[in-house]
């Protein structure tokens, strides 16, 4: 059985096929590549899995169990997690305080126990400390210690999109969804998260799902890579036989000499 | 860098030793206030704090979930209408009558939160300001509501009325200390919500609904938990309401009133406790004091009165409150955009910086 595989989805807005008949099935703890031109359907891929986008046709499988028709925040406890392409953090809130939404669904507190937290020993503080230190790994491991109590709003482009993947991270999902995560950012920044992609998959054991341009990136650490043009397949497979297809280098790699 | 952190820290109520002297020296402040000021202008007290529970339930909403209500004076209504009635008509200890007012205004909440999953701005203005004038209406129309006679509270008693376990409390001195632990509890209650996972997850939708449920805030449960629980701080504040004033009728509840409860959460600043509890002092000082004070000025005092009846009002009586109300509010917006909350803010940097 596939870890995590989508199935004939497609969808249509007004009459246009922006997403017809896709599928793939990704490994677990793999790193999984979806790459096409501005608006091919990639991040319409990324809204039906994670449910904000309801499918007219296909499957969206992860362990075996459908998501398709479930609410966002149910495919969120399901264990999918996501970033989005035009950064959608909470801008009002710390850091921190992004971060532990991350860990929305491993809470239980609600409006009595969250009222009545008195001291340290109460099991909302308790609960509250456990999982700050949670996230305080995720906040050491993407170096964000410095901005950990500033305001989102107030942080550079390049650092707010590491809160945002350390949010989806702190959610621990199964299947991570990366919507141009280096996007914005210059060279060295996107060597780190080069690297920091790689650790997640390892040290995390997440599945990852990446849409990315840079295509230094993507042949360098996907496992596999789906091309799609104007919502249709055009070739799913190892980088080195992406990288060879005449359509992707039309569309890519021919460009950038 | 590598040090074992205490994170309790974070979320501690006093965040350091500052913090917990000032509070404890404002606590003593108010709890021996009936020391140095005369019994007569306690009454304002009363008001202010019931004022603000009032608005620190709606910040919960509007600021802290970014989702409007111009029916707060409806809950309100609820909520002394409700633990009068259950009090006269039970005869139920007061506090029981007031915990269970404050559950059927939630209720209420609950019900009017379920159209603003659909609804947004505007259209939940209008939504909830219907509801508002239903209430009032409804109220007015009902017998068993007074009408538009409206109704005295009965006397306010603790214990089992009319027995020997009756404690009935009298005065406004009294009636203070009682507010006075309801309010600092539920301030602090909602002060340690709005740090926890609940108040994270209202912040979560305030800022971006879509991806608040992506990760995995379930919208119907936390945006209907945020009405029903505003819903509960502005109807225990009404049933406290109604003891301190000993008599409304339905028209105490008006469309104005909920907007003044608006005027207050927005000067003292949206998703802030304290600003909350600043914004509800201020504009019921404004309100209810500061005409008496404006006349008592020498000299200038009659001339403001004058000038006030002539050119600032239809109906003739001098309103300094409500045109303070308006410049303050068009002040607020226009220059400190996050109320006193932000004033206060800048105010401690400078004085941390102090003498730099
Ligand atoms: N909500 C929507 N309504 C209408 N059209 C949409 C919507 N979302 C996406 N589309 C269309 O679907 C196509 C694919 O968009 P998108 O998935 O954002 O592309 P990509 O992420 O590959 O750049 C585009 O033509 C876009 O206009
Ligand atoms: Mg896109």
């Amino acid at each position: 059985m596939a870890h995590f595989k989508v199935e004939n989805l497609g969808i249509s807005f007004g009459g246009i096929r922006a997403v017809d008949n896709v599928s793939f099935e990704v490994k677990k703890n793999s790193i999984f590549s979806i790459i096409g031109p501005n608006g091919s359907g990639k991040t319409t891929i990324f809204n039906m899995i994670s449910g904000i986008y309801k499918p007219d046709s296909g499957r969206v499988v992860l362990e075996g169990e459908d998501m398709v028709g479930l609410r966002p925040d149910m495919i969120a406890r399901k264990g999918i997690a996501r970033t989005f392409q035009n950064i959608q953090l909470f801008g009002n809130a710390t850091v921190m305080d992004n971060l532990m939404l991350g860990r929305h669904i491993h809470m239980k507190t609600g409006i009595i126990g969250g009222a009545f937290m008195w001291g340290k020993w109460s099991g909302t503080a308790r609960e509250e400390v456990k999982n700050r230190e949670i996230v305080e790994h995720i906040v050491d491991f993407l170096e964000l210690q410095s901005v950990r109590d500033q305001f989102v709003s107030s942080l550079p482009y390049g650092k707010r999109k590491l809160v945002e993947l350390g949010r989806a991270l702190a959610l621990e999902p199964k299947v991570l969804l990366l919507d141009e995560p280096s996007a914005g950012m210059n060279t060295e920044e996107k060597d780190d998260l080069r690297i920091w992609i790689k650790d997640i998959q390892e040290d995390y054991q997440v599945t990852i799902l990446l849409i990315e341009h840079d295509m230094n990136m993507v042949m360098g650490i996907s496992d596999r890579i789906l091309a799609i043009n104007q919502g249709v397949e055009i070739i799913e497979d190892v980088p080195s036989e992406v990288q060879k297809h005449p359509d992707v280098i039309a569309a890519y790699l021919g460009e950038e000499e | 860098m590598d040090m074992k952190r205490d994170y309790y820290e974070d979320i501690e109520l006093f965040s350091s030793g500052t913090v917990l002297f000032w509070s404890v020296a404002f606590l003593v402040f108010l709890f021996t206030l009936p020391l140095y000021i005369p019994s007569y202008n306690i009454y304002l007290f009363n008001i202010i704090m019931v004022h603000v529970i009032l608005a620190v339930g709606l910040n919960i909403l509007v600021g802290y979930t970014g989702q409007i209500s111009l029916g707060h004076a409806g809950f309100f209504a609820i909520g002394a209408y409700g633990t009068a009635l259950l009090m006269i008509h039970l005869h139920l200890p007061f506090l029981m009558a007031l915990i269970i007012a404050g559950l059927i205004s939630a209720f209420f909440g609950f019900i009017i939160g379920l159209p603003a999953l659909r609804l947004e701005g505007p259209y939940l203005a209008i939504a909830t300001l219907g509801f508002g004038l239903t209430i009032m209406h409804i109220i007015g129309h009902w017998d068993i509501f007074g009408g538009r006679m409206g109704i005295s509270t009965p006397p306010l008693d603790l214990g089992l009325q009319n027995s020997p376990y009756s404690f009935v409390i009298e005065g406004d001195v009294k009636i203070y200390y009682l507010i006075l632990v309801i309010t600092v509890l539920m301030v602090v209650c909602a002060r340690n919500l709005m740090r926890t996972r609940v108040g994270r997850a209202f912040v979560a939708i305030r800022d971006d609904d879509i991806a608040a449920e992506v990760m995995g805030v379930n919208l119907t449960i936390f945006k209907t938990m945020s009405f029903a629980l505003s819903a509960f701080y502005a109807g225990v504040a009404g049933g406290l309401y109604g003891f301190v004033v000993s008599f409304f009728d339905p028209f105490t509840f008006n469309l104005i009133l909920s907007i003044v409860f608006l005027v207050m959460v927005v000067v003292g600043g949206l998703g802030s406790i304290l600003g909350a509890v600043m914004g509800a002092t201020l504009i019921t000082y404004l309100q209810f004091d500061l005409l008496k004070n404006v006349e008592e000025l020498p000299y200038m005092g009659e001339i403001l009165v004058q000038f006030s009846r002539k050119w600032l009002t239809v109906i003739g009586l001098a309103n300094f409150g409500s045109v303070a109300l308006g410049l303050i509010m068009l002040g607020i917006v226009i220059f400190e955009p996050l109320g006193m909350f932000g004033i206060w803010i800048r105010m401690k940097k400078y004085w941390k910086t102090w003498p730099f």
